[in-house]
């Protein structure tokens, strides 16, 4: 299947301090490369500081790449300047954001939210809008449409709002939604039902949809496929339920292991290695997780380990668990602590 | 025990009081009764998980046991008794003292309960200061010891709070926290705004000092997941009340209040099989009008007119708290009558 949106090695880096202007960077995302196929749901996962929601931004094209493409329809649409065409992808490629409080003008109706995007874009004649708001509406699941399409956010719970939020994304008829966190703001018994609208949208449109999350649990719940982030890096990605079931990276072990989960039985709090997971400042040429894993080998330090291809589509940054060929005499090692 | 509570006698001689005993709890927000009439006990080590979605009225359970409900909150009914003595009846000194010493509280942003232009072993040295007689160099080196019972580096005492990660400021705002040696620590959404490693990491550490030190916990969270493997007993609250109370373990197998099991089914699981999930349908109650009888009838599916009988009683009646079996507690007319 042809990607909807491909990313090839996208790379942000932002000054790390004013003095320093020009001479330390943060590699807030590095040489991150993936796709995204229509139809699927692709869970970027990490946490703060990973440099997830750079990579989110840097799609939406609120940022510039330092380098890298980001490739719509065969076009690289970073470096992309004219008004037509940002319009345009604008419109193919729609965003979620994480704070349905913040995203919303609490002084215009929901109608207005909606209403806009298609008289903006022309999506459909005039005379047409108010049915289509409905229509929309209704696919979201804020019913009865005609009521709610004169609320104003603030009448609106957590949970419809970002229900609007959705409607308003999907009104240009995108072909790739990027959802930044969309339910870590919402109540927990309101959470599975925008995960399930997420769903049935990817289904019923065929939409390609980047779910930025810190929540593995819920990646695992709607997620086709994983990628998993760490320092500005992408370490692990493959199909959803391999990667969590059977991480490869040492990162995505941690990471699993530190997540509540009453069903894994006597929930003994696991011991967990000291350290945050930091931006990473000027790296230097070794893995960005040596400093924290409990199976680095000397080569760890030496090398920066590529992402190597442990099965088709199943990939791994690691020298221990996923050694590239040049490096495989190197695992037999001793760890070093 | 101190001072201020220690010199009157337990009221109860027959059974030992609990640490804390809240009987019939009322707060309102103006007309808006935000906790309605609840009841709950903490046990001296013990850590209660107070669970419930926003607005449940959780937070102002915390801030009721704390003393620091601001107007237009207040208390408008029932008594909060700490090891048998009144807390509502506290004067300002009293209360001064009973904040910190025998009671003391983190909240969900470190950021916010500390001050950004001055070091935190200033603030320390603040703290201590003014609950004991202690001189400044003394309170410093008592921050440090803290410090390091947090896994924190001693020499941090002289950051300023921007200069430490959010997990490291959470546990600074522990350690002072402890400082006096409460016999109880609420914990008000203590880790929501971190990361899953670090907030493992700090509830790891809380346990560890929760043992060696035999402090109680009231820990307030909306993550039920966590609570399971956190809390000792945990109460779950909907719309004002506590609708289900149990120890951690038989909540796990057999919780039975409708909305519990929501809860738990909430939360997709990491292992195991996969299968399609509904959450709870609807959204929490309006508390300036709360739905007549059981508050949780509206998205309730097993309240429907089909029977009718049961559907008058869970439409009209509101369910209280009953044991069903030793320890659990359930407030369901449908376990009531025995069809669950």
């Amino acid at each position: 299947m042809t990607a909807a949106l491909e990313v090839r090695g996208l790379s942000k880096h932002f000054p790390a301090d004013r003095r320093l202007r020009g001479r330390s960077y943060v590699h807030a995302a590095d040489d991150v490369s993936f796709s995204l196929r229509p139809g699927t749901i692709t869970a970027l996962v990490g946490e703060s500081g990973s440099g997830k929601s750079t990579v989110a931004r840097l799609i939406a094209r609120l940022y510039d790449p330092t380098s890298g493409q980001v490739l719509y329809a065969g076009h690289d649409v970073s470096s992309e300047r004219g008004r037509r065409a940002v319009r345009r992808y604008r419109s193919d490629v729609q965003m979620i954001f994480q704070d349905p409080f913040g995203s919303l003008n609490p002084v215009k109706t929901v109608r207005h939210h909606i209403a806009r995007p298609l008289q903006i874009h022309g999506v459909v004649p005039r005379g047409q809008v108010e049915a289509r708001v409905h229509e929309l509406l209704d696919t979201v699941g804020l019913v009865p449409p005609e009521r709610i399409a004169k609320k104003y956010p603030h009448e609106l719970s957590g949970g419809q709002r970002q229900r609007v939020s959705i409607a308003r994304a999907l009104a240009v008829e995108p072909a790739v939604v990027v959802a930044d966190e969309p339910i870590s703001m919402l109540d927990v018994s309101i959470r599975i039902g925008i995960l399930n609208l997420m769903r049935e949208l990817k289904e019923a449109r065929g939409l390609a949809f980047l779910y930025v999350t810190h929540d593995l649990a819920s990646a695992r719940y709607i997620a086709d496929d994983v990628l998993v982030m760490y320092a500005g890096q992408i370490v692990e990605r493959g199909q959803a339920e391999e990667v969590l079931q059977s991480p490869l990276h040492p990162y995505t072990r941690l990471l699993l292991s530190a997540v509540p989960d009453p069903a894994r039985g006597e929930g003994d709090l696991l011991q967990v290695s000291k350290g945050h997971s930091a931006a990473a400042v000027d790296p230097v040429d070794a893995c960005r997780f040596v400093g924290r894993c409990p199976l680095a080998i000397a080569a760890c330090s030496r090398s920066a380990p590529e992402l190597v291809e442990v099965s088709p589509g199943r990939a791994a940054r690691c020298h221990v668990t996923a050694p590239s060929t040049a490096l495989r005499e190197d695992v037999h090692e001793q760890p070093v602590r | 025990m101190i001072s201020t509570l220690a010199s009157s006698e337990p009221r109860q001689a027959e059974t030992p009081p609990s640490l804390i005993d809240v009987r019939g709890l009322c707060v309102n927000y103006g007309p808006v009764r935000a906790v309605d009439g609840i009841d709950f006990t903490i046990g001296a080590g013990e850590i209660l998980g107070l669970a419930g979605e926003s607005g449940c009225g959780k937070s102002t359970v915390a801030n009721a046991l704390m003393q620091i409900l601001r107007p237009p909150a207040q208390i408008t009914g029932g008594e909060i008794l700490f090891r048998g003595e009144e807390l509502t009846h506290l004067g300002k000194e009293q209360l001064r003292r009973f904040r910190w010493r025998n009671v003391s509280m983190v909240f969900q942003s470190a950021m916010n309960a500390l001050n950004p232009v001055m070091r935190v072993g200033d603030q320390f040295v603040d703290m201590m200061r003014a609950h004991e007689r202690i001189s400044k160099r003394g309170a410093l080196a008592r921050a440090g010891e803290l410090f390091d019972v947090v896994g924190i580096d001693a020499r941090r005492v002289r950051a300023y709070p921007h200069e430490l990660s959010g997990g490291m400021r959470q546990r600074v705002v522990i350690a002072m926290a402890l400082a006096l040696n409460p016999e109880l620590l609420i914990m008000d959404e203590p880790t929501t705004a971190l990361d899953v490693v670090v907030q493992r990491e700090i509830l790891q550490q809380v346990r560890e000092l929760q043992q060696q030190l035999g402090f109680a916990v009231l820990f307030i969270t909306h993550d039920l997941s966590l609570l399971l493997e956190f809390a000792h007993r945990i109460a779950i609250m909907y719309a004002g009340e506590i609708v289900e109370e149990a120890p951690a373990a038989a909540f796990q197998t057999s919780a039975l209040h409708p909305y519990s099991i929501g809860l738990m089914r909430s939360f997709p699981p990491l292992t195991g099989p996969l299968e399609h999930m509904t959450g709870i349908p609807g959204s929490p109650p309006d508390l300036a009008s709360p739905p007549e009888g059981c508050r949780f009838n509206p998205r309730c599916s097993f309240c429907t007119p089909d029977d009718s009988d049961l559907y008058r009683l869970q439409t009209t009646v509101r369910p209280r708290l009953h044991e069903v079996t030793p320890a659990h507690f359930v407030a369901c007319h449908l376990v009531e009558a025995g069809k669950r």
